[in-house]
C-alpha cells in the first residue's frame, strides 16, 4: 500500500475534554510564541522600526512646523519627514556601529565596541532566559537572580584578596551559583509543590532586591566603609575583567565569556542528553514522563542553569560595566530586556546572540540619537516593545479568539506533506 | 425523504479529500458508508451538515438543491446527524439536552420545559427507548446517551440521520440494540447513512454498501459479500483479516500482579484489587469497554500512576514503587493509549522520537553527549526494518500518517531488550495495512518470549491477538477467559456479568 502516507491520522482518537483543548490552545500559543521560526524574528524587527520611524517623524517640532502648511508647500512636509529620520538613523549608525565623522579607524569603530559591551550582559542573560523557553519554562526572575549574582559574586571581587586571573574565575562561579540557586528555588517549588514559575520568580525579584539593597545598606555586609550610601566599595583591581582591545574601549573580557556561554548552551541544547530530555519536556511533557524522562528534575536543572547564566550577567556587569561600586540598579532592567532577546532570539543561542548585539545597538545608538538630533530615547524602547507585541500578539490574539493558525495547513492535509 | 449527493468535492490543501462523490440514499434504507481511517467519510459527511463547505457538486434532497451555510441550516430541511462523540452537555437532563439549539419558549422567552419532555416521552414511546426525561445525562450508560442525540435529531423532524462511527464507543450488547433501533428508523421511513469500517455491522444491518477508498467511491457491494470481499474493496488488495500464530507456549511467570489498586485524582478506585499474571511467552489480551481502569492498570504497570495497594513483580523482582525510567530500564515496553499526547513529541524528528526513551545512556548518549552517528545509522534501520513511510529519518514524527507515527512508538519499544510489552491500543486510529503489521510484530515478540498484555476496546484485536483475555468492568476484573471466548460471552462479560463456565 504505497499510499498510507495520505491517510490523515487522528480520526478514530479520543478527543480531548474541553479543558484540555482550553490549556492545549494557550500551551500552543506559548510555544509558538517562544519557540517559532527566525523569519517572524526579522518581520518583527524591521516593522517595529517602520512604526519607530513614524514616531520619531511625527514627534519632531521640525515636521509639525512644515506640516502647519502642508496644503501650500507639501514638499517642505516631505523634507521635513525625510530629514528627521534620516537624520535620527544616521545618528544612530554613528553611535552604534562606525562614526564617520571621526579622523582614524580606530576611534570611529568605537561605537561598535560600545555595542559590544552593552551586548555582553544581554547575552547571557538572554540565553538563559531562552533555555527555560526550551524547557518549556517562563523565568521572569532575570532581575532577582542577577542582583544576586552581581551581590555575591561582587563582594568575592572587592573583599577577597586572590592573585590575578584566578580572582574573575572564582568571582564568575560564586556569582553564578548564586544565580543558579535563586532561580534554583523557583525550580524546586514548582517541580514539588506546581507553584508557577512566573509568580514564584517575580516575587523573588522583589525579595532579591530588597535582600541585595539591605545588605548593600549594612555595614560590615556590602557596603563600602565609611559610607553612608546603599553602594558597594570598587571591585579590587585583581578582580576586573581586562579590557579586549586596549583602554581605549570599554569592551572587556566578559564578552568573550558571553560568547562562549552561547557555544556552550548550543551544545547542551542541541547535542547533549540533557537538552534532548529539555526539548522533550519542553514540546510535550507527557510523553516525555511516559518516556521515563524525570520532568521534576529537569524543570529544577533547568532553572538552575537558567539562573546561573543569569548570574553571569550580574558578574559581567560589576566586573565589567561599572567596575567603581554597584548599587541596587545594577541590573539595569537587562533582566527584563533579556526575555524580548530571548522571545527575538527564538530561544535559540546563536539567534539569541544576533538579538542580543541588535539590542546593545539600540543602547549605543539611542544615546547619539539624542544626544544629536534630540530625539527622546524612549523611542528606542518603544521600539523594543513594539518588537515583543509584534512578535508575541498573532498567537495570542489567535489563542483568545480561537481563531485557527492561517499559516498551517489544516490537519487534513498536513499528512501529505510527508 | 431522498438524499442525494452529486459529485462533491471537497480539498484541503495537496490532498483531496472527497473526489467527486455520488450517492444516493433513499427513503427506508439503511446505506452503509464504508471505508478506512481517513477514506475521507467523516469529510462528506460533515459537507452534508454544513460543516465543511465543498469545493464543487451539490446536495439534493427530493431532488431540490441545497447551499447549507451551517448545521443550522441542515437540522432545518431535515438532516440530523448522532456524532462518535456525543454532543451533549453532561450536567442537563434528557429534556434540556433535547432541546438545545431550538429552545421552545412561552410567554417573554421562559423556556417550556414541559413541551420538551413531552416530546421525549413521545419519542422514547414510538421507538420503545424507555427513556427518563429528566434524567441527568451524565448519570446515563453511554448506549442510552447514544439515544438521546437519536431523540434529539428526531425531535427535529430529521427525514435522514447519519450515524458517524456510532459503535465505537459501545458493548457488543449495546451494539445490537442499536442495529435494532436503526431497522425500526428504517422502516418508519427514515433515510439512514451509516458510517463505520467494521465489517460485521455493516453486514448485519445494510440495504446497500457504498465502499469509499482515498476519497473516491470505489465500489458499491451488496449486504451479502463476505467479509474478505468488502475488506478487499475498502483497502484495494487482499486483507488478512486474521493473525496467523501458533498456539502459544508460556514460560514462567513473568508479570505478577496482586491485589492491585489505582484511585484517580479524586479518589475514585478505578482499579480495583486486581490480581493476574503474564507468563513470558503468551499474550494476554485486556477487554472492556473504554474507561472501565484498563488504561488506568496499564499506567499503573510501567510507573506513570501510584499504586494504592497491591504489588507488581516483573521475573521476581518488586516494581511496585518504581518510577517510569526504572520499569522501563527493567525491561518493560510500552506502548502508550495516546500516541499523540503520550507516545511521540511531534515536532521531534522520527531519529529523535526513537531514542525518547533512551537518551539517558548507551547506545545513543555517551559522556553526556548525543551520539548522533549511532542514532542516524539506528533510525535508518528500524525505518527499514519497521516500514515506517517517511522521506527520511529527520522528517518531524507529527507529519507522517498516524498509522506511521504508531510504527514509530511501536518499534521503539520493539527495539529494546524488553522481556515484557504493554501495549495499550496498539491499533487506534490506524489503518488497516498498518494493523496487520503492528499485530504481526506484536505475535512475533511473544514467539521470541516475550510477555505480552495488550489492552484493547476492539473486541476483534483482542480475539485475534490473545492467548487469554482478562475482562475489565468497572475496575475490576470479571473474569479470566481462554483466547477462543466468544463474542457473546465476552460481550455480556464487558457489561459486568458473570456468564456460567468463566473463572475469575
Amino acid at each position: 500500500m504505497s499510499d498510507v502516507q495520505q491517510t490523515p491520522p487522528t480520526e478514530e482518537q479520543t478527543p480531548p475534554t474541553a479543558q484540555e483543548q482550553q490549556r492545549g490552545r494557550w500551551r500552543q500559543a506559548i510555544r509558538e510564541i517562544t519557540l517559532g521560526g527566525p523569519l517572524i524574528g526579522l518581520i518583527a524587527v524591521v516593522l517595529a522600526m517602520l512604526v519607530g520611524s513614524i514616531l520619531i517623524a511625527a514627534t519632531d517640532p521640525k515636521v509639525a512646523a512644515a506640516a502647519g502648511y502642508f496644503f501650500s508647500r507639501p514638499g517642505d512636509t516631505f523634507a521635513a519627514i525625510w530629514e528627521s529620520i534620516s537624520g535620527a538613523y544616521t545618528a544612530f549608525f554613528r553611535g552604534a556601529i562606525y562614526n564617520f565623522n571621526r579622523p582614524d579607524f580606530a576611534s570611529g569603530i568605537k561605537p561598535l565596541t560600545e555595542t559590544l559591551t552593552f551586548a555582553t550582559p544581554l547575552i547571557a542573560a538572554g540565553l538563559g532566559v531562552g533555555l527555560t523557553f526550551r524547557a518549556g519554562l517562563f523565568n521572569i526572575g532575570g532581575r532577582g537572580q542577577m542582583l544576586l549574582g552581581a551581590a555575591i559574586g561582587g563582594w568575592i571581587g572587592f573583599a577577597a584578596p586572590l592573585p590575578i586571573v584566578l580572582h574573575p574565575i572564582v568571582v564568575v562561579i560564586v556569582g553564578m551559583a548564586a544565580g543558579a540557586f535563586w532561580a534554583g528555588i523557583a525550580g524546586v517549588l514548582k517541580a514539588y509543590t506546581g507553584a508557577h514559575e512566573v509568580i514564584v520568580t517575580i516575587m523573588l525579584n522583589y525579595v532579591g532586591y530588597y535582600l541585595v539593597f539591605w545588605m548593600l545598606s549594612t555595614k560590615g555586609l556590602l557596603q563600602a566603609p565609611g559610607s553612608n550610601n546603599p553602594k558597594s566599595p570598587p571591585m579590587a583591581e585583581t578582580a576586573v575583567f581586562p579590557p579586549l582591545l586596549g583602554d581605549q574601549y570599554n569592551l572587556h573580557a566578559g564578552f568573550l565569556i558571553s560568547i562562549a556561554a552561547v557555544v556552550v548552551v548550543w551544545w547542551i541544547l542541541e547535542r547533549s542528553s540533557l537538552g534532548f530530555s529539555f526539548r522533550a519536556v519542553g514540546l510535550n511533557p507527557r510523553a516525555a514522563r511516559t518516556a521515563g524522562i524525570d520532568t521534576k528534575r529537569v524543570t529544577i536543572i533547568a532553572m538552575c542553569m537558567s539562573g546561573a547564566l543569569l548570574g553571569l550577567a550580574g558578574v559581567q556587569q560589576v566586573l565589567g560595566t561599572v567596575t567603581t561600586g554597584f548599587s541596587a540598579g545594577i541590573d539595569a532592567g537587562i533582566g527584563f530586556d533579556a526575555i524580548t532577546v530571548a522571545l527575538l532570539g527564538r530561544s535559540r543561542p546563536w539567534g539569541i546572540l544576533a538579538a542580543a548585539i541588535l539590542f546593545g545597538a539600540f543602547k549605543a545608538g539611542g544615546y547619539s540619537m539624542q544626544a544629536a538630533e534630540g530625539i527622546q530615547i524612549d523611542i528606542v524602547t518603544v521600539v523594543q516593545a513594539l518588537i515583543v507585541l509584534f512578535l508575541a500578539a498573532p498567537p495570542l490574539i489567535r489563542a483568545m479568539f480561537r481563531l485557527p493558525d492561517p499559516s498551517a495547513p489544516r490537519r487534513k492535509a498536513k499528512a501529505v506533506k510527508a | 425523504m431522498k438524499l442525494e449527493l452529486r459529485g462533491i468535492t471537497k480539498t484541503f490543501g495537496a490532498l483531496v479529500a472527497n473526489d467527486h462523490i455520488d450517492l444516493t440514499v433513499e427513503p427506508g434504507e439503511i446505506h452503509c458508508l464504508l471505508g478506512e481511517n481517513g477514506a475521507g467519510k467523516s469529510t462528506l459527511m460533515n459537507v452534508l451538515y454544513g460543516l465543511l463547505q465543498a469545493d464543487s457538486g451539490e446536495i439534493l434532497l427530493d431532488d431540490v438543491v441545497q447551499h447549507f451555510k451551517g448545521p443550522g441550516e441542515a437540522m432545518k430541511a431535515g438532516i440530523g446527524m448522532v456524532h462518535q462523540h456525543f454532543m451533549l452537555i453532561p450536567v442537563f437532563t434528557v429534556a434540556e439536552n433535547v432541546m438545545l439549539g431550538h429552545e421552545p419558549t412561552k410567554f417573554a422567552g421562559s423556556l417550556d420545559l414541559a413541551a420538551a419532555r413531552e416530546r421525549v416521552r413521545e419519542i422514547s414511546a414510538r421507538f420503545g427507548f424507555d427513556v427518563d426525561p429528566d434524567a441527568l445525562v451524565e448519570d446515563l450508560p453511554v448506549g442510552v446517551q447514544q439515544r438521546v442525540e437519536i431523540i434529539k435529531a428526531l425531535s427535529r423532524d430529521a427525514r435522514v440521520l447519519v450515524f458517524d462511527e456510532p459503535t465505537a464507543v459501545l458493548t457488543p450488547q449495546e451494539t445490537d440494540e442499536l442495529m435494532e433501533i436503526m431497522r425500526q428508523l428504517r422502516d418508519s421511513g427514515t433515510a439512514i447513512v451509516f458510517i463505520t469500517h467494521k465489517l460485521r455491522e455493516v453486514r448485519e444491518v445494510a440495504d446497500r454498501i457504498t465502499v469509499i477508498r482515498l476519497g473516491k467511491v470505489v465500489g458499491e457491494a451488496s449486504p451479502t459479500a463476505s467479509n474478505q470481499e468488502l475488506a478487499t474493496l475498502m483497502v484495494g488488495r487482499d486483507v488478512d483479516l486474521t493473525v496467523d500464530r501458533e498456539p502459544a507456549r508460556p514460560g514462567e511467570p513473568r508479570l505478577v500482579v496482586e491485589g492491585l489498586t489505582v484511585a484517580d485524582h479524586t479518589g475514585q478506585l478505578v482499579v480495583n484489587d486486581v490480581s493476574f499474571e503474564v507468563r513470558s511467552g503468551e499474550i494476554v489480551g485486556v477487554a472492556g469497554v473504554q474507561g472501565n481502569g484498563q488504561t488506568e492498570l496499564a499506567e499503573a504497570l510501567v510507573g506513570l500512576r501510584h499504586v494504592l495497594r497491591g504489588r507488581l513483580q516483573l521475573d521476581g523482582d518488586d516494581i511496585t514503587k518504581d518510577k517510569v525510567r526504572s520499569v522501563l530500564d527493567a525491561g518493560v515496553g510500552y506502548i502508550p493509549e495516546d500516541r499523540s499526547a503520550d507516545g511521540l513529541v511531534k515536532q521531534f524528528t522520527i531519529a529523535e522520537n526513537l531514542m525518547l526513551d533512551r537518551s539517558h545512556g548507551a547506545p545513543f548518549v555517551r559522556f553526556g553527549a548525543l551520539q548522533r552517528g549511532a542514532l542516524a545509522r539506528f533510525a535508518e534501520e528500524t525505518v527499514e526494518e519497521f516500514d515506517i513511510r517517511t522521506p527520511s529519518i529527520a522528517e518531524q514524527a507529527g507529519r507522517l500518517s498516524g498509522g506511521n507515527q504508531q510504527k514509530v512508538v511501536v518499534a521503539r519499544e520493539l527495539s529494546r531488550e524488553i522481556r515484557l510489552l504493554v501495549a495499550s491500543q496498539p491499533t487506534r486510529g490506524v489503518d488497516v495495512g498498518s494493523i496487520e503489521f503492528i499485530h504481526k510484530r506484536i505475535v512475533d515478540a511473544r514467539d521470541a518470549g516475550l510477555a505480552v498484555l495488550v489492552v484493547s476496546t476492539e473486541l476483534e484485536e483482542i480475539q485475534a491477538l490473545s492467548d487469554r483475555i482478562i475482562v475489565m468492568y468497572r475496575g475490576r476484573i470479571v473474569g479470566i477467559v481462554p483466547g477462543g471466548a466468544s463474542r457473546e460471552t465476552l460481550g455480556l462479560m464487558m457489561a459486568g456479568e458473570q456468564p456460567a463456565g468463566a473463572a475469575a
